[in-house]
Order: structure tokens, then sequence, then C-alpha cells
């Protein structure tokens, strides 16, 4: 059944993307999309029926050189599992949404077979997905972080007559290179140090790499902070955190159901599943573990400040994405894996959700981005409207505080910023919440410039604007009872009291460890708590983040809500009370809302002192080095040859060159008689 | 069938000789008839070559297949392969007729082409199966000639130019490797290679005028073949004839340059420097690590700056190149099994890719980049493969490219961190300068008047491709087809290697350190 959840997406991406002409388009956008919901179907299976035991599916051998041994093979546990049912349920709903979504592109012109293609790249998207999160070894998770790479370059330039798309996808490629980059150095770390990439002797030598250390580059370092820190170097290019996250506004020149689907829901999440999946040598990286605090709290923030004034209805989103994906990490950086991994699955539901509807809008104003041109469309598209509001109430965290019911947000997000509390993170617990408040604000600042107020921009597309086929609104309508009841489902189990959320992962409580190590003393018992390896997630026994998160003050736990009340006020105030009042503050503060508007001027930045110089230089060294120095120095000793060769040259046709290569023949020929004259070899 | 090594490596030579013998004339006809006959021959070869890999043991890391006789003079043939030496029969036996089937356009002297790749094909096949070093040379050395007639005669504006600056590097680099080899004749007292993979080179401090050699004798011998397999390679900095003779050279001459006669280079450290002159090899393996880690930034950023498709490939080739040199002075068994995979892998991307130039050139005969642009919008199945072999040279896991890359990544990472990092960028540029080539040449609209008319990739343009995509994920997904061939004999090289240097007198080692 794991085989089939994997490879079932690719049969469908191969039989569409090149069967298409055989059984016709929509043929093959049916095939693709009905592997998807099988693959999504035996995933709930997985998911549901999983007893926390892990389980390993053997394919077949990959990679085999000496000691290192990297094996095709499928590892289900409970993050595993987790995944599986995120990724399939967004994928398979986003191919049917496309089904509308792409029906009539305006991008293409008449008789192109664009939807096939369209739909083998997604389906070939959720197998390198897949791959990723069931891989049982360091390298095969590579493949699908790398195969997720290229699906992405490959959808976020579909367009590909657009320079700007083409543009995205090679910078969304490249920059996160820079973070694999980092990910490769930590796997040849790890094989160095512990001779194995496989997840289970990694896991079970982790404790190991606390002693360790590691002589690398200019200094000896702590081996587990070293594995740490480059495993998150790669984390970071993946899921667009501060430094390495200006891929992903440009990548929202893909089709919208692409930005849904890659650039929210899974892919991007990416790095926090490695994250939360190397959680055993994190444990034992003190130093990495700030560094990925530090970090998420800063994008966090920094990805919420830009959101706060962009105008394109997709780049708030995307900004949007950033700063949750930045609150994941907050979480797992303090050691509460289970609180990024909740905020991770609730995150996809509405935020796929969110974009969909984005997605619908778009469709509806004749692909009209800018929202200074909608306006009042809560009349004409009413259940986008709904939904889309849903999936607000959601991201912004609406709920009764100080229990547990509420929307998905309300539920994970202030897990997160309990947990930054409970794990003494003070800078990145006031980060968070001041940015809950920026998402609120511009959350709902996107509600009201879009179905609010009057109608603005070009009259024609408002007077055609109409709700989209039933294919879009299906999803949208699932994905909202998932963005309403996610968290209230499953609070219990990824942030409730510790013996469930341990339950959950398949670790051990204390009394079953001290059974499994053969009924020693209770004191070794107690100090056997739970070995690293010994289900999905790993607590160090000194980590009580999450115990303390459950007892942090009440007006920790109301803050986040308090911040959501502000922003939801100010927005009101700036565009329902008074409409004028965002012009004015914009003017009154020029210089701060130019640098938010341009993204802090790290585009800028990284251009004049990377992209440029990485140019300049090349041209430098080929200029310079190849042809003035090495030549010119080549050249230069054989001066006595050159001038002998040119003389030649001129009558050197082609019928010449035979003999030319006649006199080398005899010169090979004597040299090779002497050495045998003066031998006579034996 | 004790003489399959010599059936292989003549039987294009008959067809050359049969070809210039009895077929004359030069019109439509004859010049089909030389095709034909030299795809039936090179084909022949590559299916005598599957008898080789079938029967070939991997479990014994020695010589099979040999042949031992004596030949004019006193001289000895000696042929033999092992599991290091087997699959670059392989690749050569695999690619000629593919490489046959790109010169189906050629119309210029026809027969005189045919002539020249089959005789190449010996010659390449020799240096990989001969076990003597006189034989070696004469191979390694013949095989400038053809690619010397190749690129001068059916080259292209400035052939001539790229032709002396290819010449003169690698013969210079020669003339030094044959001197290094008239001294070990002297001091092993045979040139029978076997022999010579267990003698004990001096590695004793030599001073001459005052200043100590460490390594000795080693060390002069391992530096005359450093000069000729790095030019061969090439490696940084002697590489500048690479990107002329590939732009000047024919499609099918760029073929093979880049995926075989570049692996000659490799296997001569394989084959000589490292086991024969271990001491030397330790002593100096820095040296090679940074030329090869400068190797990879600096081409790469030159790639960058190309305007010419073929230079860019070019440079790109000297940067896939670093990662195999670094692999093998590595010395351990990821660092060398990855250097052998990259060889193998490079040889099909590079040479596809350079195919893929082909394919564009023989229709629009320009190799600007600029000329090109949108031609996706015309020629679907070739931006297919074109995307394939892009993601294939940039390393993509899943092709063949990935695990040469990362074994020698990961075997130089536990010989030295900092030119793993460094070399590690490659992983970045190499993304950069390889996607911003096909966006440039594939992607966007096509507005470019003299492109409206471009036609896809024909059925024979198909059939040159298939099996060369069908390796490259093969590989990609289950390189242990080829870790299983070269592994026993790279850890019988390895374990040579350590316990010779465990058998050095320790202060020559500290000296070298």
């Amino acid at each position: 059944m794991e085989k089939i959840i994997l490879f079932a997406p690719l049969i469908g991406a191969l039989l569409c993307g090149f069967g298409y002409r055989m059984f016709g388009e929509k043929a093959a956008m049916w095939i693709t999309t009905a592997m998807v919901f099988l693959s999504m179907l035996f995933s709930w299976v997985v998911f549901m029926g999983f007893d926390g035991e892990m389980r390993q599916v053997e394919i077949f051998r990959w990679i085999d050189s000496g000691s290192f041994v990297a094996d095709w093979a499928i590892r289900i546990d409970r993050l595993t599992a987790i995944m599986l049912i995120v990724v399939t349920t967004v994928s398979a709903f986003v191919h049917l949404y496309s089904f509308g979504y792409m029906a009539h592109d305006p991008e293409w012109r008449e008789g192109e077979s664009y939807k096939p293609r369209f739909f083998a790249y997604l389906s070939f998207f959720t197998f390198t997905m897949l791959a990723l999160v069931t891989a049982d070894n360091l390298v095969q998770l590579f493949f699908g972080w790398e195969g997720v790479g290229v699906a992405s370059y490959l959808l976020i330039g579909f367009y590909y007559r657009k320079p700007s798309a083409n543009a995205a996808a090679i910078k969304a490629f490249v920059v996160n290179r820079v973070g694999d980059f980092g990910f490769l150095l930590a796997m040849f770390a790890l094989f160095f140090l512990l001779d194995s990439v496989r997840f289970d002797d990694i896991f079970d030598k982790a404790p190991e790499l606390a002693t360790m250390q590691l002589s690398f580059l200019n200094g000896t370092w702590s081996a587990a902070n070293v594995v740490g820190v480059l495993l998150f170097i790669g984390a970071m290019g993946k899921s667009a955190q501060l430094f390495l996250h200006t891929w992903l506004p440009d990548a929202m020149e893909g089709p919208t159901p692409v930005s849904a689907l890659i650039h929210a829901a899974t892919m991007v999440t990416a790095g926090v599943f490695l994250v939360c999946r190397m959680s055993p040598v994190l444990e034992f990286a003190p130093d990495a573990k700030n560094m990925i605090v530090f970090i998420g709290a800063v994008t966090a923030f920094f990805a919420a400040t830009v959101g706060l004034v962009q105008n394109d209805i997709k780049r708030v989103i995307a900004y949007s994405t950033c700063s949750q994906l930045g609150y994941m990490f907050v979480a797992a950086g303090v050691g509460v894996y289970s609180a990024a991994m909740f905020h991770l699955l609730t995150h996809a539901f509405f935020k796929a959700l969110l974009f969909l509807c984005a997605g619908s809008v778009i469709h509806a104003m004749h692909h009209e981005q800018d929202m200074r041109n909608y306006g009042g469309l809560r009349k004409k598209i009413p259940f986008t409207f709904w939904t889309m509001v849903i999936g607000t109430l959601a991201i912004t965290g609406v709920g009764i505080p100080l229990t547990h019911i509420g929307f998905a947000g309300f539920l994970s997000k202030d897990a997160i910023i309990e947990s930054a509390w409970g794990g003494h993170a003070y800078f990145a617990f006031w980060m968070l919440v001041i940015a809950a408040a920026f998402t609120s604000f511009y959350s709902w600042r996107l509600i009201f410039m879009t179905f609010f107020g009057e109608a603005r921009g070009d009259r024609r597309a408002h007077d055609h604007a109409h709700e989209s086929p039933v294919t879009m609104l299906v999803p949208l309508g699932v994905l909202s009872v998932g963005a309403v009841l996610a968290g209230m489902l499953w609070y219990g189990n990824f942030f409730g009291d510790h013996d469930s959320v341990n339950r959950f992962y398949g670790v051990p409580s204390h009394e079953v460890a001290a059974v499994a190590g053969h009924g020693e003393t209770a004191a070794e018992g107690e100090a056997a708590a739970a070995l690293p390896g010994q289900g999905a997630i790993y607590t160090a026994p000194d980590n009580h983040a999450m115990e303390n998160a459950h007892h942090a003050p009440q007006w920790v736990k109301a803050s986040p809500f308090l911040a959501m009340l502000a922003g939801f006020a100010v927005a009101w105030l700036f565009y329902i009370n008074k409409p004028e009042l965002p012009g004015q503050t914009a003017r009154a503060a020029r210089p701060l809302y130019l640098f938010l508007l341009n993204k802090w001027y790290f585009d800028e930045l990284y251009d004049a002192i990377i992209v440029q110089p990485a140019r300049n230089i090349g041209r430098a060294l080929w200029k310079g080095g190849d042809g003035g120095i090495i030549d010119g120095g080549i050249n230069g000793v054989a001066m006595g040859i050159v001038p002998f060769f040119t003389r030649v040259a001129g009558r050197l046709q082609s019928g010449y060159l035979f003999h030319y290569a006649f006199a080398m023949v005899i010169g090979i020929a004597v040299l090779v008689t002497w050495m045998a004259l003066t031998g006579g070899a034996e | 069938m004790d003489n399959l090594l010599s059936i292989i490596t003549f039987t294009p030579l008959i067809a050359a000789l049969i070809l210039g013998v009895f077929l004359k004339g030069d019109s439509p006809s004859d010049q089909a008839n030389a095709k034909w006959v030299a795809l039936i021959a090179t084909t022949a070869t590559f299916l005598i070559s599957l008898f080789v890999l079938f029967e070939f043991d991997p479990s014994d890391a020695g010589f099979q297949f040999v042949e031992d006789r004596s030949w004019l003079l006193g001289l000895r043939y000696k042929m033999g392969v092992d599991g290091i030496s087997i699959l670059f029969v392989m690749l050569t036996t695999f690619l000629m007729p593919i490489t046959i089937g790109a010169c189906w356009t050629v119309t210029h002297r026809v027969k005189e082409y045919m002539i020249a790749f089959l005789v190449l094909e010996t010659l390449m096949l020799g240096v990989f199966c001969a076990l003597d070093l006189v034989l070696f040379y004469l191979f390694f050395e013949g095989g400038l000639i053809p690619m010397f007639l190749i690129i001068g005669i059916w080259g292209g504006k400035d052939r001539i130019y790229a032709t002396f600056k290819f010449f003169l590097y690698t013969f210079l680099g020669s003339v030094l490797m044959l001197v290094a080899m008239v001294a070990m004749y002297m001091d092993a007292g045979t040139t029978d290679i076997p022999t010579l993979l267990a003698h004990q080179f001096s590695a004793g401090d030599i001073v001459i005028g005052g200043k100590t050699i460490v390594g000795g004798m080693q060390t002069f011998l391992w530096f005359a073949f450093l000069a000729s397999f790095a030019v061969k390679m090439p490696m940084w900095p002697v590489h500048t004839w690479l990107p002329d003779a590939h732009v000047q050279a024919p499609t099918a001459g760029s073929v093979v340059l880049a995926a075989i006669m570049l692996k000659m280079g490799g296997y001569g450290f394989l084959r000589f420097s490292l086991p024969m002159f271990p001491v030397a090899s330790d002593i100096w393996a820095p040296l090679i690590f940074w030329m090869s880690a400068i190797a990879i930034v600096y081409t790469s950023l030159v790639a960058l700056a190309q305007q010419d498709m073929k230079k860019l490939i070019a440079y790109s080739s000297v940067a896939h190149m670093g990662y195999v040199t670094m692999g093998i002075f590595a010395a351990n068994q990821q660092g060398v099994d990855g250097a052998i995979f990259q060889m193998l892998s490079h040889g099909f991307v590079s040479g596809a890719l350079f195919l893929c130039v082909g394919v564009i050139y023989d229709r629009m005969h320009t190799r600007e980049i600029d000329a090109y642009g949108g031609l996706v919008n015309r020629m679907p199945a070739y931006a297919l493969v074109f995307m394939l072999f892009t993601m294939a040279n940039v390393g993509l896991p899943g092709t063949s490219g990935f695990i040469g890359e990362f074994l020698t990544l990961a075997g130089i990472f536990q010989v030295n961190t900092w030119v793993a990092a460094v070399a590690a960028t490659g992983v970045i540029l190499s993304a950069a300068y390889a996607l911003w080539l096909y966006r440039r040449v594939v992607f966007g609209d096509l507005i470019k008047e003299s492109l409206r008319s471009i036609t896809d990739m024909n059925l024979r343009e198909r059939a040159i491709f298939a099996p060369l995509v069908a390796m490259t994920l093969l590989l990609g997904v289950y390189p242990s087809l080829v870790t299983d061939i070269i592994g026993p004999s790279v850890e019988a090289l390895l374990s040579n290697y350590q316990m010779a240097l465990a058998e050095t007198p320790v202060s020559t080692q500290l000296a070298g350190n």
C-alpha cells in the first residue's frame, strides 16, 4: 500500500505527460487526478490506522560505495503519516481545482496543449514530495528535496513565454541550491562522523554527536551543532527563511494552484519537516536550536511587515506563508517539534484554502491580481467570499481565549507562541505576538480591499465577474472544513498532555521504556526515558518547553488573541471606517512605506553584492585569466614554436594536414624504436 | 575467446581498412555506404564488448581477459581489463555508434571522416586495455592524430588555431610522460604494467643544489605524468585548449572529445599516478585538491559569462572534471568510486549536451546563444531532452550526474573540509549557468524571424538520444550497476595504496606534511 501511495502519482504523471496524445487531454487529466485521489485515500488509511510503530518497506538498492549505503526504502512513522495526508489531500484537491482554473488560460494560444503538461508536473511534484517525506535515509530525502525543487522550477516557469516567470523559476532553483549546499555538507559531515546516512543509525548514535568534535573549516566545533546548523541552512532555502527567502514571492509567477500546493502547503514546509525529522540530532545541538529560533522569529516578523503594504493579492499571501513558516521554525527551535508539525498541518489547510480562494478571485476578475482594482466583490462571488473569510479566521487565530475551541490557526499558532514562552525564548515570543497582530491586519486588509467597498479598476472586469465552476468550489469547501476543524480535532494529539502526544508519535512512555530495559532498577528506568530513534520525534529529558508552555501565565496565552483583535481593529479602521487613512499614513511615513513596499531592498542588495559581481568576475576570469594570463603565458613560453606554426598555417589546408599527421606518426615511431633498441624489453 | 579484447580493439580498425581500400568514389551512395559500414562496425564492436561485460567477474580485483604476446623488436603486446578499466571500454563502445549516428548529415569527405572515427575508436580502446607501458603510450598519443584531423579538416572557421593549441598542450604534456616512462623502465627493468604496479619506486628525498625534493624519484615521475594527464583532463590552469577545441570541432568530434578522450586523463591517474607513486600522491594531493576546487569555481564562473553554447558546455566539462581529480586523490572508496562514476556519467551527459547543440547547429548554423530563444514553442521533444541533460549536468538526484558529484564530495570531505566546502559551491554555480543557458535558448517566446520554421528532432536524432537518456536515468536510479563492478578493484587499489604508504619511512611523510 505504501508503494502505491508513493508511485501512483508518478505513474499518473508519466501517463499524462507522454500519453495525452494517445488518449486525449481530458482523459489524461482525469488519470492523474484519479491517481492522486487514490494516493490520498490510502494515505488516510495509513494515518488513521497507524499504531505508532515505525515500519520500513524496502524497494531496491541505490548508492553503495564502501561503507556508504543508501537504499530506496519507505519509512512510515508518525511524521511521515502526517505529511502523507497533508501532501496527498492538498494535492488531490488542487488537481481537481485546476480543471476549472486552467480551463481557459489566456497565456496560451488556440490549440496549444498546456493542460496535460500542467497536470503531469503537478503529479510529478506530488511524487517527489512523497519521496521526500517517506525517505528512510538522508540521501533519499535529498532526492525528494531536489525533485520538488525541479517540479517547482518547472511550474513557476510554466508560462515559459513570460520573461518574468523564467527569471523567477531560475531564482527559485538557484536560491534553493544555496540551501542545498548546506544540506550536502551536513550529509557529508554525518557520514564522516557516524559512517551512515540512514536515519536509524543516525538516531541511534545521535547522543555520541553531542560529545564529538568536528574539525570543520578553520576550527573545531561540537559536531551536533555543526550538523544542526548546516541542516538548517538547507531548511532555510526550501522554507524561504530570512536571507534565502527572496525566491518565494517571485514564485507567485506560477499559476495559482501551484502557489497553493507547492508554495504554501507542501514544498515550503519541507524544511520544517526536515528539522522535526532530525530532532534526535538537534536535541543535542543547543546552538543550532538557538539559531533556528532566532531566524524563525525574525522571519515571522520581517515577512509580516512586508505583507502589510503589498498590493498583489498573491504576494500578500506569499509573505504570509513566509511568516507562518517562521512560526513553525520557532516551535521546532525551542524543542516543541510537535507544535511545529501541528501548525504545519493546519497551515496546509488554511493557506491552501486562501490561495485557492485568491485563485478564484483572480479567475473571476480575468487574471487581474492587483487588489487596488478589486473592491465590492462580496456579492458577485459569495461562495469564494465566505470560504476566504473562513481561511482568514483560521490564519488570524480566532477562537475562544483560554479554551481549546477555535479555528485551526487559533490552536496551532497559539501553541507555538506558548511554546516560545515555555522555551524561554522571550525575544521570539514578542516577535511572534507582534507578527500575529500584523498577520491579522494584512489578512483583513486583503478581505476588505477585495470584497468590501466600491468596485475599483476596470469596470468591465467587475461587470463580468462571476463565481467559479464547481470543480473549483468543491476544493474550497473541503479545505474550509479542514481550516475549521483541524485544530480542534487533533489538539490533544499534537499539543495535549505529555502522554497523549508521546502516544501519538509512538514514543515509549516511561514505564514501557523501563520494561524494555529488561526491568532494571527504578533509577535506571527513569534515566532510560526514551532514546533517540524511539518514536518519530525525540525530546531530550531536560527539554521541558512543552510542559512550561502548558503552564504559561494567562496573559501569555491570551496575548496572541489580543494581538489579533488589535490587527483586525486597525484594518477595519483603515479600510472600512476611514478609507483615506492608508494613503495619509503612507505619505506621512514615506521612507518606511517604501522600505516595506520594496521588501527591505533584499533583491536590490543581493543583485548588487552577489549577482552582478559573479557575472563580472566570470567575465574577468575568462578574458583576463584564461585569455590573458594562461594563454598569454603559455604562448609566451612557446614563442619559438608559435611563429613557425603561424607561418605553416597559411598553407595548411586540409590536404597538408595529412602530411603533418604523418610527421607526427614518424616522430612517435622514432621514439618508440629508440626505447625498444636501448632496452629490448625483457 | 582469449583474445576478445584484441577483437574489440581492432574491429573498428579493420573496418577502417576496408573502407580505405575498397570504397572508391564520393557519390551520395558511396557516402551512405561509408556511414553504414562505420555504423555496423561500431555497433558490432559494442555487441562484442557486451560479452566481455557479462563474462567479467567483478569479485576478482585483478586483470582479466589477459593477452600476452611478443611484438616487434622484443616489445610485449599485453592487454587486459580490471574493474577500473572495463567500464571505460564499455563507455567507448557504447558511445561510438551514437557518434557515427551524429555525423549522418556530414557531406564533406565522408569516407575519410568515418575512417578517422574508426581509427580513433581503436586507439581509445587500446588506451583502456593496454597493460604494457609502450603499448599504452602508443595508443595514448596515437589518439591525438585522428582527433587532430577531425578538428582540423571538418572543424569550424578557426579550426587551425584550435588544432594547434590542442596539439601543443597535449604534446608537451606527453613528452614529459615519455621521459618518465623511460625512467620507469630503467628503474624497474620492465614495461609490464602489472609488474610496475607491484614495483616500489624510490621515495627517498633527493637533494639537488641544496634543495630537498620530498618524495624523491616518485615526485619527479608523478609530476611528469601529471603534466600529461592534467592537460588531457583538463585541469585548471591548463584547460584553455578545451573550449577552443570544442568550439571548432564538429559535433561528433566534440562528443568523442568530451565523452571519452577527457577520461583518458582520469584513467591515467588511476592506473599510474595513484598506485605507482603512492608516496608522491599522498604528498602532493593537496595541490590537486586546490587545483580541482579552483577549477570548479573558476570555470563555473567563466561559464556564466559565455555567449557561445559549446564554450559554455566546455567550461562546465572542466568544472565536472574537477570533481574527478579531487575524488581520485581523496584516495578513499567514496572518492574514487565517485570519480569513476563521474567520468562515466559525464561521458553520457556531456556527450548528450554537445549533441543537443549539434541538433540546433545543424538547423541554424550558429552556436551563439543570442541567436536562439523560444525553441520550446516549435521543438517540444528537443526541449524535453535538453532539460533532462541540463538537470543531469546540474547533478540532480535521480540522474547519473548526482551520484558522481555526491560521492566525490563525500570522499573529499573526509580528507579536507575546506576543499569540500569550496567545491560544493559548484552545485550552486552549475545550476546558475546551466539553467541560464537553457532559459535563453529554449524558453521565452519565439520572436526571431529566422527560427519561425525550425523543426523538431527527427527520428534519427531521437534514436541517437534514446540510449543516452536511458543510461542517464538508469545509472541515476540504480548506480549499483557501476559500483558493483568497480568496487572490488577500487578497494584493492586503495588497500595497496594504504599499505605502500604505511611501509614508507615516517620521515618522508612528515616532510611532506
